[in-house]
């Protein structure tokens, strides 16, 4: 029977939980997309009449304390959710490709680099989150960058221990002897052969990504409170959690459950991946 | 030894200084003029004055920074602008709670992760090591605030075991009675960090087994649980001691967002306040000592580890 699928649903089927997260993920994405259209109410609508509402009836998940519809702002949160995930993702690759694998060429720059990046990975990495934003400001893209300094120092250790290995690798020392320059060596050999492990780290990155931009929302330094992300709304249910549960309950299931999909997401690419790379990228 | 030793202390010490030099710059970097950053808008002329002679502002950068150095290596982390105490004293209020949260967390996170890891191990590729390295990739998914909210909801608004908030000192009344103000939070806390070290237990088990020594005693003849015991764990379990460092940092740092949840009168919770207030001395102090115990840390868990096992060699 199976013999008779193909390969990507023969995958698939041999892991059905990884299949669920990437089902949970789409749904994300498609919330995000098509918000105004999925959500029943606008996300700011405040109806005092109708606060702290159990699920039920017309407001499917409840309604929380100005009576503004859970769903409808479950749903607009997966937009913001999305923006932090690319953000924190694009700038951790960003930064940390470039430095990693000019440092691995480069051994006397690569000395000073990486021991900078020592440095940042000597502080605990929500306090230089927190220490950033002290400089820069409250706000989404200053929590975006604040939380890709962390992975950067993450990013560029894993993309320098692996292109390392690649500068050694025979190819890559006939192109050298052939004649070749560093800017096709970086582009033809070493950028093609690092995608597999690139993409295990954007998704254990994204994963991370989630949980820290909701660490700084409940803290209150994220996300401003007039943006429905799904920690700002944990941080304005927190002192309503003994009368309305289901406010704690949903956000927190939309953080945990993207977190958990992208990391099974990972895990599976790196069960598919080069064995000789494959310790070397994790958390 | 002794050339490791040292090697390595000295690799601790350069990172330290580069460290302290950001650390140092973060007063300069916030906009607006360092003595007011200090002092706060609220500063009389006198307090202004006498500042800017103690930071020696008029001198050049470096001049400052080895000023704010001396001062520090001294224990004076500049005066709270909130407070209007010294910075070590708002940091010594709060280390209490820090350290006991940090500990007992600890506590669970070797009760749980390194046999449940080991249990794994074991197991491999049965239901059980699946279900089990499932179940710590969700715990580690999960945000410690949002386990902690659940925790205070059924554990302590619910059931009433425990007490939802606040933590009164030991040395108070009470006495050690009053730990159990830290029992939900050091769960909360712990619940990533052991999946983390579950993890880390099954894959360093799982290496040493496939050792040449390992495959040597199963040919002897030793008893399957006694090679688990003597040649396995022994050995997988030099890698899981010294990735506690990390952890011990991990801890630090998601404090804050724990003691913010529990309303624990620690350092990370007067961090956060700290932030609020622009109580800037305050951050800065409290960066500073946590690098400093994460570094020590480290580079205790290194030296031990290099004791342990000889072969160690620095990269």
């Amino acid at each position: 029977m199976r013999q008779a699928l193909p390969p990507w649903a023969r995958s698939a089927l041999s892991r059905p939980l990884t299949s669920l997260g990437v089902v949970f993920l789409l749904t994300v994405l498609v919330f995000a997309a098509f918000s105004p259209w999925i959500a029943p109410y606008p996300p700011d609508q405040i109806d005092p009449a109708n606060r702290l509402l159990p699920a039920g009836g017309a407001h499917l998940m409840g309604t929380d304390h100005f009576g503004r519809d859970t769903f409808s702002r479950l749903v607009y949160g997966a937009r913001l959710a999305l923006l932090i995930g690319v953000g924190v993702v694009g700038f951790a690759l960003a930064s940390g490709v470039p430095i990693g694998i000019l440092s691995a060429l480069y051994p006397a720059l690569g000395r000073v680099l990486m021991r900078m990046v020592d440095v940042l990975m000597s502080f605990p990495s929500l306090l230089l989150a927190l220490g950033l934003i002290v400089i820069l400001g409250q706000g989404v893209f200053n929590a975006i960058l604040a939380i890709g300094l962390i992975y950067l120092t993450t990013t560029a250790r894993i993309v320098y221990g692996v292109a390392l290995r690649l500068r050694a690798e025979p190819y890559v020392e006939a192109a050298r002897s052939a004649g070749a320059g560093t800017w096709w060596i970086i582009t033809r050999h070493i950028l093609p052969n690092m995608i597999s492990p690139l993409l295990v780290q954007a998704s254990f990155v994204f994963a991370f990504a989630q949980l820290g931009a909701a660490s700084l929302d409940f803290l209150g330094l994220g996300a401003p409170p007039d943006i429905p992300s799904w920690g700002n709304m944990l941080a304005e249910s927190r002192i309503y959690i003994t009368r309305a549960s289901w406010l704690l309950l949903w956000p927190g299931l939309m953080i945990v459950l993207t977190a958990f999909s992208l990391n099974l997401v990972g895990d599976a690419i790196r069960d598919r991946m080069d064995p000789r790379f494959r310790e070397m990228v994790g958390k | 030894m002794g050339r490791y030793f040292l090697k390595r202390t000295g690799a601790a010490i350069i990172t330290l200084i580069a460290a302290s030099i950001i650390i140092f710059g973060f007063i300069h970097l916030i906009p607006g003029d360092p003595v007011y950053v200090m002092l706060g808008d609220g500063a009389t002329p006198e307090q202004v004055a006498l500042l800017r002679r103690r930071m020696g502002l008029d001198e050049p950068l470096v001049v400052q920074y080895l000023i704010w150095v001396g001062q520090a290596l001294q224990g004076d982390l500049g005066q709270s602008i909130f407070f209007q105490t010294p910075v070590t004293e708002v940091i010594r209020e709060g280390a209490e709670t820090s350290i006991l949260l940090a500990l007992i967390t600890m506590v669970w996170i070797v009760a749980f992760g390194v046999p449940i890891g080991i249990l794994s191990a074991i197991r491999q590729g049965t239901w059980i090591d699946q279900g089990l390295s499932g179940l710590a990739m969700l715990m580690a998914s999960v945000p410690t605030f949002w386990v902690g909210l659940y925790l205070i909801l059924i554990f302590a608004a619910g059931l009433g075991w425990f007490p939802s908030s606040g933590y009164p000192s030991i040395f108070e009344q009470g006495g050690l009675a009053n730990l159990r103000y830290l029992i939900l939070p050091s769960l909360a806390l712990a619940a990533p960090n052991a999946a983390l070290i579950l993890r880390l237990t099954r894959a360093s088990m799982l290496d040493v087994a496939r050792e040449d020594y390992v495959r040597t005693a199963r040919a002897k003849g030793i008893r399957p649980a006694r090679v688990v015991l003597r040649h396995i764990l022994r050995n997988a379990l030099l890698a899981v001691v010294s990735a506690f460092g990390f952890t011990f940092a991990a801890l630090i740092s998601e404090a804050v967002v724990t003691e913010t949840v529990f309303a624990l009168p620690g350092i990370g919770r007067t961090v956060v306040q700290s932030i609020l207030r622009r109580d800037y001395p305050v951050i800065q102090g409290v960066i500073l000592v946590t690098v400093c115990l994460y570094l020590v840390i480290n580079l205790l868990v290194d030296l031990s580890y290099r004791l342990l096992d000889p072969r160690v060699e620095l990269e």
